[in-house]
């Protein structure tokens, strides 16, 4: 690579040669066009000697030079350089380079609160609307009128349901054993370690089930709702199903929600044995409780309230994933950055709504005493 | 005075597993062409496509960029054959996560040591050439269809490559979007002489750019005719191809 250029009588000479690729950082550029700018220069003529390949790096050094003829008032000769070349030069100086000034500005304090109240209101609306097409669906269904496909269902069952058997055990079975552990440091100082049976059953049966099964499906399945229906509203399927008339409530939702309210209760259920003989693990294990004496301990503690109440816990969290999976799955942009938020927001939003959940329902509870 | 040539394959067999798409193709691009492949839908254009710009293996036989063999090459090797190769996909395939003109810098960022004023020439420069001039700022999903595919050539072209790729540049497309797209790569082609290889089955699109071609057949799952679009319709090397390039068109050719 070679770019020499020297003054003679007020004509600048560029001299370029050789192999002229990502000459960017090799050339010092800069002092160059401050010579261009000097009043000594009152014409610019570029030529070749055995010049050979070149970029778009020499296209911007030269264009520049074109620049600063045309704003000094200068004459600039090119005809020496390639035919590409020059067309491409003509070209960069013929269009309007300015960037229309972007639709992203920045916006002031005031304009972001109006906008978050304004997108806030709206969610809300559209949170509010989504329920009531989604009851609207489940009353159809209900009825024998929702337009599904049973095979849909099926294949949601299977996911949700037996596939998710292997993870709900194993996340179940070390949450009561850690349960038990935590218990039994502090129950053995009293010698009462026996009570750990009581801790984890009641623990368990409870809340702490349906808690983990609901945490886990969320993310497993909730967010697998949201990326699948996002996809499809950036395939343009879900236009599809409106522009032939099939309501994407029935269609979709209804097979997801109803699909996730009859395993998530068979999924506590079996969340709350695997809990249970975790917590029978450790204490037969490294309490040295026997085994007939621990189990006798758990049965003791069993209350069928207290089960109920965990297992209506799994149908109000398989309502709120599947609903939650769904919304904004519905609701997604229609481009490959949006269905990761959707699926983001699902698992949040899911998560947030089984706590506050949770929450009002321990308020029932204790306010009619069950 | 013999063209360069530019990509050659030998004895090349593309498919999937147990399925062969086509078989022992012999075929050579010159530098500087505009080289169409045609064939009905199915014939396996596209993968034929995959398979020079090295995302699939082939089953048999050797593709030869620039005299290095592409398919026996190492990942470092392959890399720095693809640096000096861009390839424009059907969708534009435009990070939508980008805007235009960080979707075109991405490349130059990546394998150049440019400084960030000289990219944002580069890229405005680049945006000029494809007609987008001052839509730096402007997201994918802001833009139509057409011009998200030129953007996607605008970033093809970003590297200054030797070769560029075409998937079915034309679909989508309406006529003069498609017409107007058809006369960019021309321009590109003669400008900066770059080699272009184009999968097409738009008959008006490739009789217009196309300066030399291979036909692929289905049934046969080998190449059944080779040269310029233009010359095949006016000496039809067989009914399959004349069919092809006249929409149906039935005549008995010897």
């Amino acid at each position: 690579m070679d770019i020499t250029y020297q003054e003679q009588r007020g004509c600048l000479t560029v001299v370029l040669s050789g192999n002229l690729l990502h000459i960017d950082s090799q050339f010092n550029k800069e002092e160059l066009f401050r010579f261009a700018r000097t009043n000594q220069v009152k014409n610019i003529v570029i030529c070749q000697q055995n010049m050979d390949e070149w970029d778009s790096s020499l296209v911007v050094i030269l264009f520049q030079l074109m620049k600063i003829a045309q704003d000094r008032g200068i004459s600039i000769d090119i005809t020496a350089m390639p035919d590409g070349l020059q067309k491409l030069l003509f070209l960069s100086l013929t269009v309007d380079r300015h960037p229309i000034k972007s639709k992203h500005n920045k916006s002031d304090f005031l304009e972001k609160v109006g906008t978050w109240g304004i997108n806030t209101i709206s969610s809300i609306k559209r949170g509010f609307l989504f329920l009531g097409s989604c009851f609207h669906s489940l009353g159809r269904f209900f009825t024998g009128c929702a337009i599904f496909r049973s095979v849909d269902l099926w294949r949601i069952l299977d996911d949700c349901g037996p596939k998710a058997i292997l993870i709900v055990s194993l996340i179940s079975f070390m949450v009561g054993l850690i349960l038990a552990f935590v218990g039994a440091i502090q129950l053995k100082t009293f010698g009462a370690q026996i009570f750990v049976a009581s801790l984890v059953t009641i623990g368990m049966i409870r809340i702490m089930g349906a808690i983990m099964v609901g945490i886990i499906m969320a993310g497993r399945t909730g967010a697998s709702y949201a990326a699948t229906i996002g996809t499809m509203q950036v395939n343009e399927e879900l236009d599809a199903l409106k522009t032939m008339g099939i309501p994407v409530t029935d269609f979709l939702i209804l097979p997801r929600v109803v699909a996730l309210i009859l395993t998530m209760p068979l999924l506590v259920l079996l969340a709350d044995f695997a809990g249970m003989l975790g917590g029978g693990f450790v204490g037969t294990l490294m309490l040295e409780i026997p085994p007939e004496e621990y189990w006798k301990y758990a049965w003791k503690a069993f209350d069928l309230t207290s089960f109920l109440v965990g297992i209506f816990h799994g149908i109000v969290f398989g309502f709120v994933i599947s609903l939650s999976g769904c919304y904004f799955g519905i609701h997604c942009g229609r481009n490959a950055d949006s269905v990761g938020v959707a699926t983001t927001n699902a698992v949040v939003w899911a998560i947030v709504w089984m706590i506050v959940l949770t929450g009002i329902i321990t308020f029932f509870c204790e306010v009619f005493d069950i | 005075m013999t063209k360069e040539t530019i990509i050659e394959t030998e004895r090349l067999t593309m498919g999937y597993g147990s399925f062969v798409l086509q078989k022992e193709m012999n075929f050579k691009i010159n530098a500087h062409d505009i080289f169409i492949i045609m064939g009905g839908s199915g014939c396996g254009k596209s993968s034929l496509l995959r398979v020079l710009t090295g995302l699939v293996s082939p089953l048999k036989g050797n593709v030869y960029i620039k005299g290095v063999n592409f398919t026996t090459a190492s990942p470092e090797e392959k890399k720095e054959i693809m640096k000096k190769c861009g390839v424009l996909y059907q969708s534009g395939a435009l990070f939508s996560s980008m805007t235009l003109a960080e979707n075109i810098a991405l490349p130059l960022q990546q394998y150049t040591d440019y400084s960030p004023k000289t990219i944002d020439e580069i890229v405005s420069l680049k945006l000029a050439l494809v007609g987008l001039s001052g839509f730096e700022t402007f997201y994918p999903s802001e833009i139509s269809g057409g011009m998200k595919k030129r953007a996607g050539l605008a970033r093809a072209l970003a590297l200054d490559p030797d070769i560029v790729y075409f998937d079915e540049p034309s679909a989508g497309l309406d006529p003069i979007s498609s017409k107007l797209l058809d006369d960019l790569m021309k321009n590109i082609n003669q400008t900066l002489g770059t080699t272009l290889v184009v999968v097409t089955h738009e008959l008006d699109s490739l009789l217009d750019i196309g300066t030399n071609g291979i036909y692929l057949d289905a049934d046969s799952k080998t190449i059944i005719a080779n040269g310029s679009p233009k010359e095949l319709l006016k000496n039809p090397p067989n009914q399959i191809v004349y069919e092809f390039l006249t929409r149906g068109k039935q005549k008995n050719v010897k």
